[in-house]
């Protein structure tokens, strides 16, 4: 069982990517289950969601505390949450900002990686919400959920301009991640 | 057809799909997405029902009250303080036998505040004359609610499903929503047999004086032990029909070799059944007695089934403060008293107010209660924060 613990804080989509993911992992064939860390959600707040992939269904509901992947929708929550708890010695942390991964110095043994996601979905959806851009760089980088389901998945869950405009951005990672 | 989507967008696209004449919620927290799914159905005209905004819980029970009792097929959803607020008109449907259905999303009760999830909420009702039936997962919450239309209208007794706050109605899983045409199979037009009605004036709930009030309460409890048949019954139709297990009386897990057995209802049996296979791997046998229908209460299933265990642990998310672990009365209730003096029930208080219950928590409980038995132990307690003066 794959287990990935999304940080970042109210209004940056951790939901929605927990959800979209799982979406994505349903279309593929596989059994997933995404629940956030529940809590009166408040703009800015720090927040997390979790998201399980299996090949079989699956049955726990306890918070994911050993996570095999990170996703961190806000450089600034390391150091102000325990960000880096649990998370396997050869799991993968994937951070939205701008610094190279070498530049942070986590104190880990997982890979690293960044993408400036923020940057990214101000230029193509025009605010600052960088879920799309996360999932992309995520998918590109893991091969966990195939791209095209989760693009469906957006325009699921968002048809007409969001959902476009979040694929265009999801497209967009994923050339950046390739490129790497 | 199968689809990812999340727990209270699933039981509210199956209740639309058992017909609901009447739907009345109050629609702020603590609510769930459910009466907004089910709003958005009436809205768009997919479901030819009446959607009653009401100005509290009180008044939405009471709108489902009048319109069942006027030979509708009512439905509402609540949780935690929104039931509390509910519970004179709670007592007053069980009396008046209306076959109402409400989805409580169980959550934790106030002081101090908490929007968690525990099964305080629909355990403060359990003695009302509910039926009350517990969802291991979102597939179990949406067949449940099939199910439990028919049991209602078959009985003349009103039914709580109930499904783990947050951890089942915000999670997303895979769930198998059935067609329009499987549920109207299933599911056949409410035909009420106690009504009011101006044509034939009389009056149900109305006045008991002590030469019959009491005999209302034989009745009622007599119905509640009898509605057992039919829950079982309806949820082996379900089987045959849906060909998929859901609901019934109690569903038991790796029992029969079983040296430790674990009590329990809702969504923590899942974590309960991955721990159960690890501790397997490890050489251990544990086996789990899922409780399914809480009220009417699977005594005589639960001693039938466990009369040669000997070692058994109830673990739950609700308590009877100043005695203890409510389900945990209840099963031990269940053995006779004179019976097997060295037979251990051991009772383990779990995730209040949305604490995690991890399988780390649970492997602690199985180990413990394997050397001693356990009198009351609240699971994860943080001692940290509880000093001598507060005791």
């Amino acid at each position: 069982m794959i287990e990935i613990r999304i940080h970042g804080r109210g209004g940056q989509g951790n939901v929605a990517a927990a959800e979209l993911l799982s979406v994505g992992a349903f279309m593929d064939g596989k059994f997933s289950q995404a629940f956030p860390s529940f809590g009166a959600e408040r703009i800015g707040a720090p927040v997390m969601a979790f998201v399980r992939i299996d090949d079989k269904k699956i049955r726990t509901r306890e918070d994911v505390q050993t996570p095999d992947y990170l996703i961190v929708q806000d450089y600034n929550l390391i150091g102000s949450v325990p960000v880096l708890d649990g998370l396997k010695p050869d799991g993968l942390i994937l951070i939205n900002t701008e610094k190279k991964p070498e530049e942070l110095q986590l104190k880990t043994t997982a890979k690293v990686e960044t993408i400036p996601a923020t940057e990214i979905a101000l230029e193509i959806i025009g605010r600052p919400i960088p879920n799309a851009i996360m999932i992309g760089a995520f998918c590109t980088i893991t091969g966990l959920v195939r791209l095209d389901a989760v693009q469906e998945a957006i325009m699921g869950k968002f048809p007409g301009r969001v959902g476009e405009n979040n694929v265009a951005a999801l497209e967009r990672a994923h050339e950046i991640m390739q490129k790497r | 057809m199968l689809k990812q989507i999340e727990g209270s967008h699933a039981v509210a696209e199956v209740v639309a799909k058992c017909r609901p004449n009447v739907i009345s919620a109050y629609p702020i927290t603590p609510q769930t997405h459910i009466v907004e799914e089910l709003a958005n159905i009436v809205g768009q005209g997919k479901l030819d029902a009446e959607y009653v905004n009401v100005e509290s819980e009180f008044s939405a029970a009471s709108v489902v009250l009048g319109a069942s009792a006027a030979g509708a097929r009512a439905y509402s959803a609540t949780t935690s303080q929104g039931l509390l607020l509910m519970s004179e008109v709670i007592y007053c449907i069980a009396g008046m036998r209306l076959p109402i259905v409400f989805t409580i999303a169980n959550r934790a009760i106030s002081a101090p505040l908490s929007i968690w999830n525990d099964q305080q909420d629909s355990m403060a009702l359990r003695d009302s004359g509910w039926i009350q039936l517990h969802a291991e997962d979102n597939q179990e919450a949406a067949d449940l609610h099939i199910q439990a239309f028919k049991i209602a209208e078959e009985t003349n007794l009103p039914i709580m499903v109930c499904m783990d706050g947050f951890i089942l109605t915000h999670a997303f899983e895979p769930v198998d929503t059935p067609d329009q045409k499987e549920v109207d199979n299933f599911l056949p037009p409410f035909r009420p047999t106690n009504i009011v009605d101006p044509r034939w004036p009389r009056g149900i709930g109305l006045f008991a004086d002590p030469r019959f009030y009491m005999e209302t309460r034989y009745i009622l409890h007599r119905a509640m032990e009898k509605s057992e048949e039919t829950i079982k019954k309806v949820s082996e139709d379900f089987k045959k029909a849906f060909g998929r297990d859901s609901g019934g009386f109690i569903k038991t897990y790796k029992l029969e070799a079983a040296d430790v057995v674990i009590i329990s209802m809702g969504s923590v049996v899942g974590t309960i059944k991955d721990l159960i296979d690890q501790l397997e791997e490890e050489g251990k046998k544990v086996g789990l007695l899922q409780i399914c229908s809480y009220r009417p209460f699977p005594r005589k299933e639960i001693y039938n089934t466990l009369k040669d265990k000997m070692n058994i642990v109830v673990v739950e998310k609700s308590i009877s403060l100043g005695r203890g672990g409510i389900l945990a009365s209840d099963v031990r209730w269940s053995f006779p008293r004179a019976e097997k003096k060295d037979r251990n029930i051991s009772s383990f208080i779990a995730g209040l107010g949305g604490r995690n219950i991890t399988k780390n928590d649970l492997r602690y409980m199985v180990e413990k209660v394997e050397k001693e038995p356990v009198e009351l132990e609240f699971l994860g307690l943080n001692k940290e924060l509880i000093s001598e003066k507060d005791l």
